[in-house]
């Protein structure tokens, strides 16, 4: 049986799912704490352009992916600031943060678009090195990607086997009760922003050094989206996430197998698969009392009196 | 006597409310314009000789000014499909998909009926936009009366769906001969007639027309007070006997028929053809004007009629001086920032 | 001013003149309170007696007015739950503090002081085991909280504290939403507790339970200590005198309208039986009717099923079992609605938060319940003259005065009240269902409550009135009905007994009260 279409629909949603993953990963950490991220449309823009605008400038693409990490980091304080000082309303200020994005990735990039890049080297797994150069060459992944599932699993870790995670797991069920524990939710809630921020980075990095090499005006095209409609279908868990964005990228390179075989499915009809199949899930879940989503995700915290 | 005091009494009332506001909007607008001047400074451009051709690209010339009130009729509708359900209690921010279907489904009618005359296609096509808008509203709001799932979350999944859709119909069997992102030019019974020599077309009819049904319908019926009930008091209003799971189902689907409406007059009007992906952000933009103006008809009008002035001030600037759009975005995101963090101070009601 | 030698030499915490004010009342009224190191400890009184004020004082939940609390011989300051933890005081609210999520383990490891920074579940899993073992407290580490029984949930509160190093636990009500089974299991363990020097005190109202468990009682009465007693000089005659006061209460003078049997009720239940969600009351075999130009009076101390049986009959929530026949018609589980356009009215407890929406004015909020009345074209306009019209006839009716343009939030409780009363009498109720009608309410606004109940049962109305207040049950009702966890436990007319052997059943207590 020829594997070569497999592995090669394997390779291609390896490679265009890191960023995604990283992105729910980050999104994971904020949900957790009881924040839905709508923004992150806008902070993978920026991330991405400020990490390539400063590859461009700088020659060094891993300059470039500690910029887009920074990058994130910040815009997510900007966030926190609306959302856990100022108490404002999540909704809103998640999509004022998408439009800012939207502007300022425009203009951070504008300079860039069209530029090449030295993008960050591609290093062979020991091992598969020896196949045939048709297949090693198909497993060649850059650091970011080889990194990426042992940072999910770290995830995992911190959040379920520390005490930082416990309490930031309680601040996303109940600020209440994590503030009668003797937590700071607002802290935490900052804190979780700010982690969950540089992997967004991370993530847009990946997307604009790494996978694509370059800039253009609104390239995440709703990345930002499916993260968190993949957050929602793992079930707020970074390992089944890993599967999830295996799963919603290998799509499209799903979709140009079947094409090759004969089999026509229009690729706008597969973009809409991770969303509907993020719907079926929840209206299953709804007949269970209780599911897995963060008991206050999206409510904001007042502080005690 | 007791009732022409309390007439009088109600007036001054209202009178004190709406300059309260007019104060809050002016302090907000000045705010707003500080901190971009500065991030034009930044830039390198000059803020006031900035500021000064916004003014006069748009309110100081008549076709300036029909640009305005052509990006603000879209805007003003799909922000009515917010501020509708909100006063229920809803969270639609599904406009954005909304406005795509409705969209899609009279652009199916513009090029299934092209034979018809102008009277007959176009109120179709309204039509037509309000049933497609109107269905994609109905799914969020009857799964959130069968206490499911939030509405919240299924309106923004849905619009993410919505636009691959269209895409999929477009570049699949709608698609021109030329060019595979768009559908032929419609025929000219399909369009909407023009005013005034300039782009604005009948939809701001619409605009204005839902926007008066809108507020007499919140003021006056008896199913405004009942909406006025659920959405401020959902246990007080279930124990005095309303029907919440009908009201919420309903309410849905009607504002998803008035974005259904923005949908259909943007292909028709406007742009005269569907193209794919037309809309970045107008429902989401409706979304933000509605929940900035707290779902109040005349706040409403104000802030479409400002945001729009910034759009269409940043469209013609980036023509003549070559500011990028994208500062635009920048100032919005600005202005809701401001609004955002200060909100704490202002203390407006709550929808 | 401490003089600490006429402490018993036992005493780990004594409060000592506590005082605690809220606006319109005085909780707690120069209390001295004393619990020694090792014993069970009841505290007990009716709703309202302070009991819990006390307690949550002592949790540094409020602060005390004036009085001292003194540890150990030496004053202390209590300002936070924080602090009181630092003292090893510990307490369980009737609302647990509990992530549904989290398992056992991790709720419990949420509060532990000590916690390393990356910590090993099993680890954590076996101390919990070790204490669980030791106290009878069984309950699966790994257990989620979402799907243990109520009194589980409560076990893992007690180990909770018990993790946190407390000495002393205050349990609030901890029996309200236990079955007897698990009531008798709880005993067990506060007796193993107590042979181990922890001290527990536990808030109550039930009479039975305190002289099967406690170790010492002190009863609490309109914010001030009727009296503390061992319990064995206590019995239940005793307790229910030192709760109730002697006084009796002033019977007003009502005629007594013959009612004749064959008239057919205007409400009956049939063997009902509801479910409550969480922490509230599941009701059991109610067999109920209400005929016309009555006042069927049910007492009960919170909790114990009354709020559920008011929303129940209204409409709110579904039986799982029996039938609901109004007017003459089945309408079991047929929508509030449909119910209310019949001829219901409801007065509930809480004006503001239930039957008023806050920025709507009094006029609009008065045409709530009746919108279809007063819609006219199809809805399309509301005739608000005839609003007007129809609510200020009533309210000159009864009495009262206050205008139709203002917001509810600017009117005080008993304007709020009264203006509910005039919207559910306007319209002639045939069944009015008052929940709480004078709680928190002024003397004035009680008594006009309380006359326009009567007026509507001169008019013909049956009527249901659900209070806390024995006097006002007692002058109101022609019958009276006792409800305790979720049962009707006794009928009685009120001119035929006496406020101590409804207060008797109120408790739970099966002794027949032997006047």
């Amino acid at each position: 049986m020829n594997w070569l279409p497999i592995l090669g629909v394997f390779s291609s949603a390896i490679f265009s799912g890191t960023s995604l993953l990283y992105t729910t990963l980050g999104e994971t950490i904020h949900q957790r704490s009881g924040i839905v991220n709508l923004g992150l449309e806008g902070i993978l823009l920026v991330s991405a352009s400020s990490g390539f605008a400063v590859t461009v400038i700088s020659g060094n693409p891993y300059l470039g992916v500690l910029t887009a990490m920074i990058m994130g980091g910040v815009m997510n304080m900007v966030m926190g600031f609306l959302v856990v000082t100022r108490r404002a309303n999540q909704l809103a200020s998640v999509l004022a943060l998408m439009f800012f994005g939207f502007g300022l990735s425009a203009i951070i990039g504008k300079p860039y678009v069209g530029a090449k890049i030295n993008t960050l080297p591609k290093l062979s797994i020991p091992g598969l090195s020896s196949l045939p150069l048709l297949y090693s060459s198909l497993f060649k992944f850059d650091f970011l990607i080889i990194l990426v599932i042992p940072i999910a699993i770290f995830v995992w870790w911190l959040l379920f086997k520390t005490r930082w995670g416990l309490g930031l797991r309680a601040v996303g069920e109940s600020a209440d009760t994590a503030f009668a524990s003797g937590r700071n939710p607002f802290l935490i809630r900052y804190q979780a922003l700010f982690l969950g921020g540089m992997l967004t980075g991370l993530g847009a990095a990946h997307l604009s050094i790494a996978y694509t090499m370059r800039w253009s005006e609104y390239m995440t095209s709703g990345k930002g989206f499916i993260a968190v409609a993949l957050v929602i279908f793992s079930k707020w868990h970074p390992l089944r996430a890993i599967v999830g964005a295996l799963l919603f990228s290998g799509a499209v390179a799903f979709q140009l197998l079947l094409q090759s075989s004969g089999v026509q499915i229009s690729p706008f009809l597969l973009d809409t698969i991770p969303y509907i199949l993020t719907l079926t899930v929840l209206i299953a879940w709804g007949g269970t009392r209780k599911h897995a989503a963060p008991a206050s995700l999206g409510r904001v915290y007042q502080g005690s009196e | 006597m007791l009732h022409k005091d309390n007439h009088k009494k109600q007036r001054n009332q209202a009178v004190k409310k709406i300059l309260g506001s007019t104060a809050r909007y002016l302090m907000m607008v000045l705010i707003v314009l500080l901190l971009f001047g500065i991030i034009l400074l930044i830039s390198g451009k000059d803020p006031i000789q900035s500021y000064k051709d916004i003014f006069t690209a748009t309110l100081g010339s008549a076709y300036g000014f029909s640009e305005v009130i052509v990006a603000m009729t879209p805007i003003l509708i799909t922000a009515l499909a917010v501020a509708l359900p909100s006063r229920v209690g809803l969270i639609n921010v599904g406009g954005e998909g909304q406005l795509y279907m409705g969209a899609c489904l009279a652009t199916w009618g513009a090029l299934t009926f092209d034979t018809l005359p102008a009277w007959a296609l176009l109120p179709l096509m309204i039509l037509l936009g309000m049933i497609g808008g109107g269905l994609w509203a109905f799914i969020p709001g009857y799964l959130k009366s069968l206490g499911l799932v939030n509405e919240t979350i299924t309106t923004l999944l849905l619009n993410s769906v919505a636009p691959s859709i269209v895409s999929f119909f477009v570049y699949g069997f709608w698609h021109s001969p030329m060019e595979t992102n768009k559908t032929p030019n419609f025929v000219p019974a399909a369009r909407l007639p023009t005013l005034f020599n300039s782009r604005i077309d009948l939809s701001l009819f619409f605009a204005i027309f839902l926007l008066a049904i809108f507020w007499y319908v919140m003021r006056s019926t008896r199913w405004g007070l009942e909406m006025r009930a659920i959405g401020g008091n959902p246990q007080a209003a279930k124990r005095n006997g309303l029907p919440l799971n009908k009201y919420w189902v309903v309410v849905m689907c009607v504002g998803g028929a008035i974005a259904g409406i923005a949908g259909a007059s943007q292909v028709s009007g406007y742009y005269g053809v569907l193209v794919a992906g037309f809309s970045r952000g107008l429902g989401y933009m409706g979304f933000l004007i509605s929940w900035m103006s707290f779902g109040d008809p005349i706040g409403i009008f104000v802030t479409s009629f400002i945001v729009s002035i910034i759009v269409t001030g940043g469209n013609l600037l980036q023509l003549t001086s070559g500011i990028p759009y994208a500062v635009i975005n920048i100032l919005l995101a600005l202005t809701l920032f401001v609004v955002l963090a200060r909100l704490k101070i202002f203390e407006g009601k709550k929808t | 001013m401490t003089d600490s030698s006429d402490l018993h030499p036992d005493t780990f915490i004594s409060m000592r003149g506590i005082t605690k004010k809220f606006p319109g009342v005085i909780a707690n009224n120069k209390i001295n309170f004393e619990i020694y190191g090792s014993e069970i400890h009841a505290l007990l009184g009716e709703n309202g007696a302070g009991k819990s004020t006390l307690m949550k004082i002592l949790y540094g939940f409020y602060q005390a007015d004036a009085g001292q609390i003194i540890l150990n011989g030496k004053p202390i300051s209590i300002k936070s739950p924080h602090d009181a933890r630092n003292f090893q005081i510990g307490m369980v609210f009737q609302e647990f503090t509990l992530i549904p999520a989290f398992n056992v383990l991790e709720n419990i490891a949420l509060f532990l002081p000590d916690l390393q920074p990356v910590y090993k579940q099993k680890e954590v899993g076996e101390r919990i085991t070790e204490v669980s073992e030791r106290y009878g407290l069984h309950v699966d580490p790994f257990a989620l909280v979402s799907q243990l029984s109520i009194g589980e949930q409560q076990k893992v509160e007690i180990l909770k504290l018990l993790l946190s190093d407390a000495k002393l636990l205050i349990l609030d009500e901890p029996t309200r939403v236990l079955a007897p089974h698990e009531v008798d299991a709880l005993f067990e363990i506060l007796e193993s507790l107590r042979k181990d020097g922890y001290a527990v005190i536990f808030i109550t109202h039930k009479l039975k339970e305190v002289l099967e468990c406690a170790d010492r009682i002190t009863v609490l009465r309109g914010g001030q200590v009727a009296g503390t007693l061992p319990r064995s000089e206590a019995s239940e005659e005793k307790l229910v005198e030192l709760m109730f006061s002697r006084k009796l209460p002033k019977l007003q003078e009502k005629q007594k309208t013959d009612r004749k049997e064959t008239i057919s009720p205007l409400l009956e239940l049939r063997d009902i039986e509801t479910r409550g969600e969480g922490f509230e009351a599941s009701l059991k075999g109610i067999n109920l009717k209400i005929f016309p130009g009555e006042i069927v009076g049910v007492a009960g101390v919170s909790g114990n099923g009354q709020k559920e049986l008011g929303d129940f009959i209204l409409g709110m929530g579904k039986s799982i079992a029996g039938e609901k026949w109004l007017f003459g018609k089945d309408i079991t589980n047929r929508p509030i609605g449909e119910i209310r356009r019949s001829g219901v009215g409801f007065i509930p407890e809480n004006p503001l938060s239930m039957a008023s929406v806050p920025f709507m004015t009094v006029l609009e909020n008065m045409a709530l319940t009746n919108t279809w009345r007063y819609a006219r074209r199809g809805g399309l306009r509301m005739d608000w003259k005839a609003v007007r019209k129809d609510y200020q006839t009533t309210q000159e009716e009864f009495g009262f005065s206050f205008s139709l343009y203002t917001l509810p939030k600017s009117l005080s409780g008993g304007n709020l009240q009264r203006m509910v009363i005039v919207r559910e009498m306007t319209h002639d109720p045939r069944l009015l269902i008052a929940s709480y009608l004078t709680r928190g309410l002024d003397v004035l606004s009680t008594i006009a409550a309380r006359q326009a109940l009567l007026q509507a049962r001169e008019d013909g109305a049956g009527i249901l009135l659900i209070s806390e207040d024995l006097e006002e049950l007692f002058a109101l009702s022609d019958r009276l009905i006792v409800l305790f966890n979720g049962e009707i436990v006794g009928t009685f007319d009120p001119s035929d007994t006496s406020v101590y052997e409804v207060g008797h059943l109120m408790t739970g207590a099966e002794v027949p009260y032997a006047a």
